[in-house]
């Protein structure tokens, strides 16, 4: 294993080294909150010559990534970054680079969607985007970030999966506070890295193509299907650079990682920053005999069902923690977890829990508070509100 | 190989209507620019009518991502090739229709130019919303009657005039804009060779018939491409490095035929009056006169 | 048209395999040309949307495989060597 760097860096610091690392060709980026450190190291990188790449300073986040579908069609390693309405804007070119195939990264610093207008943490912007036909990873703490995006390129741009790739850090609880990550050397990212050659086909006047085809009905349908293949596929894909990463770098990740989940009988399930606190109140409430356990979801597309099921098939109930709201259903992992169930003879009673929307801080209490909620179904058998929205101030409810 | 051997880059076989002017147009401008060229494509009538699969009638490398960004994802695609140490000599052009460039696709437009990448943009342009059946753009000339401007009793069809966008265009300050038209191909021929040329951005305007969305007989759009310009109604122009106030006119017609020739051949302006067609003679007039013929 | 295999994101790789589909048979009218008026200026071929006029030794003949029949090239011809007749079919 090569030797690595301590550094203490914010995130956006962070999944701008693990870009730097990846030696990418094209950087188109529009700045926006509170992603913007992340296009502003990469710009300091290239002014000191410290990466070779292009940077494209676009007018909004739509021509960011649809320059990033240019680049990468001509056979570019190119990634960008954003957040919120930024993701919105660009939403319509996120289903064409995947319907192209085009193995993009992007560093998202997760952020609420307007109205009313946030810049702070929640999971909506890139929820929104859920069916878009990316993968999308979820970082807990800086660390991750930084190796999610390197993962991030590794993966994308296997030749079994081209796809593209976001990967998700909580907006200023990670992007901005700074923590101790470990920096992999060059040569040891090059080797994990190769350098991208589009396998299925670039734009170049030597060989002609035609991409962005029209699908009439005879064809789309087909093109769909095969484009979904590749997603299905991804989870094996995804575990196997995953078991390679932990052999290079020495760091393991896992779709789902559980935590204290061997005898529990009742499994929080989080996603992103709110994790680390998650796991304090899980250590406390086992401290007090509670059989709680903790499941991490980093990879949210493809969704890990074969994992979750694995680890929470047995359990009694399963709450899931949802930092984003689908108006009209509840969280949309609540609606993965659900769908991850259906037909099996056993499944956890489950229960949903919205949380830490705008920014709002989420608390030990908070996740003790899911617990005995989640406690009382089991016990009751009846979950009277699958849906609950924790840490409201009663106070200011009209 | 000899000069009559050379290979069409845009292939028969594509599904433009019959007499559709864009298919003289395409025709023209690829096999000018040649085949060391990559091009991005707007959503329009030509990405529909060229792209279907499994079919291509594309011999150069091409690619359509949406509507409004041929421009960025040109940009795109020039920045990498620059960056992977290609020589530069490959052309990068960016279609679009007139709904790509004039109206969705202008914000887009404006930032490739701003940058300075070296990417040539053409505009094909019909004067309405065609692939989507004929609606109003920022492009639709005074009096013309489309399905979201049309004529009746309380409307004369499109109310506003055409939106000048060589000229905005040009005002960027890049290297070359020019207007053209199907009519004369020889100057769209030189236009396009000076636009390729052109160390950074370029801009073409292509007027280009339709006869579907204009209702004129297949046979008539050539002849109407040379109506427009011979009655002024769209001028002939070539600017350097932005300075559209000493644009040079690349084509002045000896004796300026009456407008009223060019409208009468479509129907789109059938419902003009005496009155209206004076009044947009007069325009016409007047914009001529500050074009110097 | 029989049915092709699909590729990964219909990336097509045959360039002007537009050519299959054969619009000729859009066509209604269709151009004839008198080789003995044809003063091979080529505005017909330079004009034509559809690529289908191609030059000869002394004149031009059409590729009726995607002649559409527009009429452009009969309108344009500067000495009436092209007319459009009845297509028969
Ligand atoms: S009729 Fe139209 S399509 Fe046919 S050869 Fe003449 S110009 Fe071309
Ligand atoms: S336009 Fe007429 S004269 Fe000229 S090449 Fe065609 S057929 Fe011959």
């Amino acid at each position: 294993m090569g030797e690595q760097k301590g550094l203490t860096i914010q995130g956006n610091m962070a999944t701008a080294l693990g870009a730097k690392l990846s030696r990418p060709d094209v950087i188109p980026a529009y700045p926006i909150t509170p992603s913007t450190l992340f296009p502003e190291k990469i710009s300091e990188y290239i002014a000191d010559g410290e990466l070779d790449a292009s940077m494209i300073r676009v007018e909004s986040e739509h021509s960011a990534m649809s320059a990033c579908i240019g680049a990468s069609a001509v056979g570019a390693r190119t990634c960008t970054a954003s957040a919120s309405q930024g993701i919105a804007l660009m939403h319509e070119m996120l289903f064409i680079a995947a319907g192209m195939r085009l193995p993009i990264v992007m560093a998202v610093g997760n952020r609420a969607m307007s109205a009313p207008i946030n810049i702070w943490a929640d999971h909506q912007d890139t929820m929104a985007s859920r069916d878009s036909g990316w993968m999308q990873f979820y970082a807990e703490k800086n660390q991750e970030g930084l190796d999610l995006m390197i993962l991030a390129f590794r993966i994308a741009e296997d030749e079994r999966v081209l796809l593209p790739a976001m990967v998700g850090i909580d907006g200023f609880v990670l992007t901005h506070t700074v923590e101790g990550v470990q920096a992999p050397a060059q040569e040891d990212v090059d080797e994990f890295l190769p350098p991208y050659d589009p396998p299925h086909g670039k734009l170049d006047p030597e060989e002609p193509m035609t991409f962005g085809s029209l699908g009439t009905p005879e064809y789309y349908q087909e093109l769909k299907y095969d484009q979904t293949k590749a997603m299905d596929n991804t989870p094996e894909i995804i575990d196997e650079i995953f078991d390679e990463f932990e052999e290079k770098f020495g760091r393991n990740y896992n779709r789902i990682t559980p935590y204290r989940c061997e005898d529990a009988d009742i499994i929080l399930l989080t996603m992103g920053s709110m994790t680390g606190t998650a796991r304090a109140a899980v250590d406390e409430m086992r401290e007090e005999g509670e059989k709680v356990g903790l499941a991490k979801l980093t990879v949210f597309r493809p969704f890990p069902s074969d994992l979750l099921k694995e680890i929470a098939g047995d359990v009694h109930g399963l709450a899931v923690v949802d930092r984003n709201i689908s108006p009209g259903f509840g969280g949309a992992v609540f609606a993965e977890c659900a769908g991850a169930f259906i037909n099996e003879k056993k499944s956890p009673l489950m229960k949903n829990f919205i949380v830490g929307l705008g920014g709002r801080e989420i608390f030990k209490k908070n996740f003790r508070e899911m617990y005995e909620k989640t406690k009382k179904a089991v016990e009751t058998g009846k979950v009277e509100k699958p849906v609950e929205w924790i840490n409201m101030d009663e106070d200011v409810m009209r | 190989m000899s000069e009559d051997e050379k290979k069409e880059l845009l292939a028969s076989g594509h599904r433009m209507c019959a007499g559709c002017g864009e298919g003289t147009a395409m025709r023209t401008i690829l096999n000018e620019a040649g085949p060391n060229s990559i091009a991005t494509v707007a959503t329009g009538c030509l990405e529909v009518t060229t792209t279907a699969f499994p079919q291509t009638a594309w011999e150069i490398p091409l690619i359509h991502a949406a509507f409004e960004n041929a421009a960025s994802v040109a940009a795109g695609i020039e920045s990498a090739l620059k960056q992977m140490d290609k020589k530069g000599e490959t052309n990068i052009l960016s279609f679009a229709g007139d709904g790509g460039t004039f109206d969705i696709g202008f914000q887009a437009l404006s930032g490739m130019f701003e940058r300075k990448h070296n990417v040539t943009h053409i505009c094909l342009d019909n004067e309405a919303y065609m692939n989507t059946g004929i609606q109003r753009c920022s492009s639709t000339p005074y009096g013309a009657s489309t399905t979201t401007s049309p004529k009746g009793k309380y409307s004369i069809g499109e109310d506003r005039p055409k939106k000048p966008i060589a000229r905005i265009a040009s005002a960027h300050d890049i290297p070359y804009a020019a207007t053209a038209c199907i009519g004369y191909i020889n100057d769209l021929k030189k236009k396009v060779n000076k636009a390729l040329e052109a160390d950074g951005p370029a801009f073409l305007h292509v007027f280009a018939p339709c006869p579907t969305g204009w209702r004129h007989g297949s046979s008539d759009t050539i002849e109407l491409a040379k109506l427009a310009v011979e009655t002024g109604v769209f001028v002939l122009w070539e600017a350097e490095d932005g300075n559209i106030c000493d644009l040079n006119v690349t084509y002045k017609p000896k004796e300026r035929k009456p407008v009223e020739e060019y409208l009468k051949k479509q129907r789109r302006f059938a419902h003009l009056t005496e009155e209206h067609i004076e009044k947009i003679q007069k325009e016409v007039d007047e914009k001529c006169e500050e074009y110097g013929f | 048209m029989s049915k092709v295999k699909i590729t990964i994101a219909g990336i097509n790789k045959k360039p002007g395999s537009s050519k299959e589909y054969k619009t000729g048979g859009w066509r209604t009218m269709k151009p004839e040309v008198d080789v003995e008026k044809c003063i091979r200026c080529l505005q017909c071929f330079d004009y034509c949307p559809d690529g289908a006029i191609k030059k000869t030794e002394d004149a031009i003949e059409f590729d009726l495989d995607y002649c559409k029949g527009c009429g452009i090239c009969e309108r344009e011809c500067p000495v009436e060597a092209i007319v459009m007749k009845v297509e028969e079919k």
